[in-house]
């Protein structure tokens, strides 16, 4: 199904890993303009212009009510209405992101929604910042760097043929069946010519697999990372959506939202998420309807530190 | 019993030959996947009717090490190829996946 289709270097993908495993927290701008709804927009025109900003929540005690843009002051300004309230002129209905949010799900959001910033808000909904696409390309540049930095020294001191230090990202495409298992089974000759106790790279291959599948089955595209060293396989999967409504309910064995032709294929049995948890001694699952899910599984390759559910 | 056994039981045809002959220990009776995944033990025979490429990767990332095709279901040519990359032996049967399962489990002594 993907024929054809040019499989992005390795190290874009790795990069997109990072910033998709980053938080918003860790990208926004900490330090907003907010006005109050009794401000007018002459107020804000001269936030706006002071700050080189575009974009102006409203806020009532620190919950965010509405924002004004720079296209709403140009309507009231043509209109002569600069005295006016915020209120009369703001959108009201704001969508805004959590700042506990995996990155990737900002970037979803921006790819859904045509607004330029997104206010950021803490878990009692309280505004803590600011998201724009500018955070995004900073912390892509940031990255970037890292990466480049880290490549440098490997350079210098490549590893062993033997190490089991290893860092890869896979890139899955909708309804490619086809393709789904090949991460998997890559990493799991990886265990194995490394001499990882075969019940250990079964747990890593069951986790990946179900992740892998789950990506081609559910969603729209997404990718696969591992990341390997001495101690641990941590896997994580990121998705562009459609998100999952209800996360407890996607963690019942037996849910599922599978379509007839999955379920014809032997998957859909809503066995899925529960298995990776199963198999997993770290488990972490975030999603948001519209944005995308973002699962971690953390698997130690180290027998003292075995997984009791085991 | 060994792979090879299979290729002797009355109905049963061997699909995928390029596998190496070793002793079966367990057998695992599922059409779903996940299910195949998280339960078939090692170096078992997985009896199915699921006849595609993602059994075989199943299969692989499991360690069943031979695959029972029942009610005479065709194998997909990618089936076939992925099995033979992967030395997991295919077999199809006119039985069903109950005296499959039966069938096997004699021989098995369980």
């Amino acid at each position: 199904m993907s024929t054809g289709q040019k499989e992005p270097l390795q190290s874009s993908l790795r990069v997109q890993e990072l910033i998709y495993g980053l938080r918003i927290s860790a990208v926004m701008t900490s330090k907003v303009f907010a006005v109050s709804r009794n401000c007018t927009m002459r107020d804000v025109r001269t936030i706006m212009k002071n700050n080189s900003i575009s974009g102006v929540p409203v806020v009532d005690s620190k919950r965010v009510v509405g924002i004004v843009t720079m296209n709403d002051l140009m309507n009231a300004l043509e209109k002569g209405a600069m005295d006016d309230c915020v209120t009369k002129w703001m959108v009201g209905e704001v969508q805004t992101l959590a700042e506990d949010m995996p990155l990737s799900f900002a970037i979803s959001a921006f790819g859904k929604f045509s607004f330029r910033q997104f206010p950021v808000v803490n878990k009692k909904n309280e505004l803590v910042g600011i998201l724009t696409f500018r955070n995004i390309n900073h912390a892509l540049i940031r990255e970037l760097s890292r990466q480049l930095r880290e490549m440098e020294q490997q350079h210098e001191h490549p590893p062993e043929p033997e190490s089991l230090n290893l860092v890869k990202v896979y890139q899955l495409h909708r309804y490619d069946f086809e393709n789904g298992g090949k991460a998997s089974s890559e990493i799991k000759r990886f265990l194995k010519e490394r001499n990882i106790p075969p019940k250990t790279v079964r747990r890593v291959a069951v986790a990946s697999y179900e992740l892998e599948i789950n990506l081609v089955a559910h969603s729209i595209g997404g990718m696969l990372g591992f990341d390997i060293n001495e101690e641990r396989v941590k896997i994580s999967s990121h998705d562009r959506g459609p998100g999952i409504a209800d996360i407890d309910e996607a963690m019942t064995e037996g849910f599922s939202t599978a379509n007839e032709w999955i379920r014809s294929q032997g998957f859909g049995a809503g066995m899925g998420l529960p298995n990776v948890k199963r198999v997993s001694d770290e488990f972490a699952i975030e999603s948001a309807v519209g944005m995308g899910t973002m699962v971690q599984a953390v698997i130690y390759l180290n027998p003292e530190t075995k997984n009791e559910n085991q | 019993m060994k792979i090879s056994e299979l290729e002797t039981l009355d109905d049963f045809t061997c699909l995928q030959d390029e596998y190496e002959d070793a002793e079966i220990s367990a057998g695992y009776t599922s059409d779903l996947l996940s299910d195949v995944m998280a339960n078939a033990e090692d170096g078992s025979v997985l009896i199915t009717i699921q006849a595609h490429k993602n059994t075989v990767a199943v299969s692989s990332l499991a360690g069943v090490s031979a695959i029972i095709i029942c009610n005479n279901r065709p194998a997909s040519d990618d089936m076939l190829a992925a099995a033979e990359k992967e030395g997991i032996a295919v077999f199809q049967t006119a039985r069903n996946q109950f005296q499959t399962s039966a069938l096997i489990a004699r021989y098995l002594g369980e």
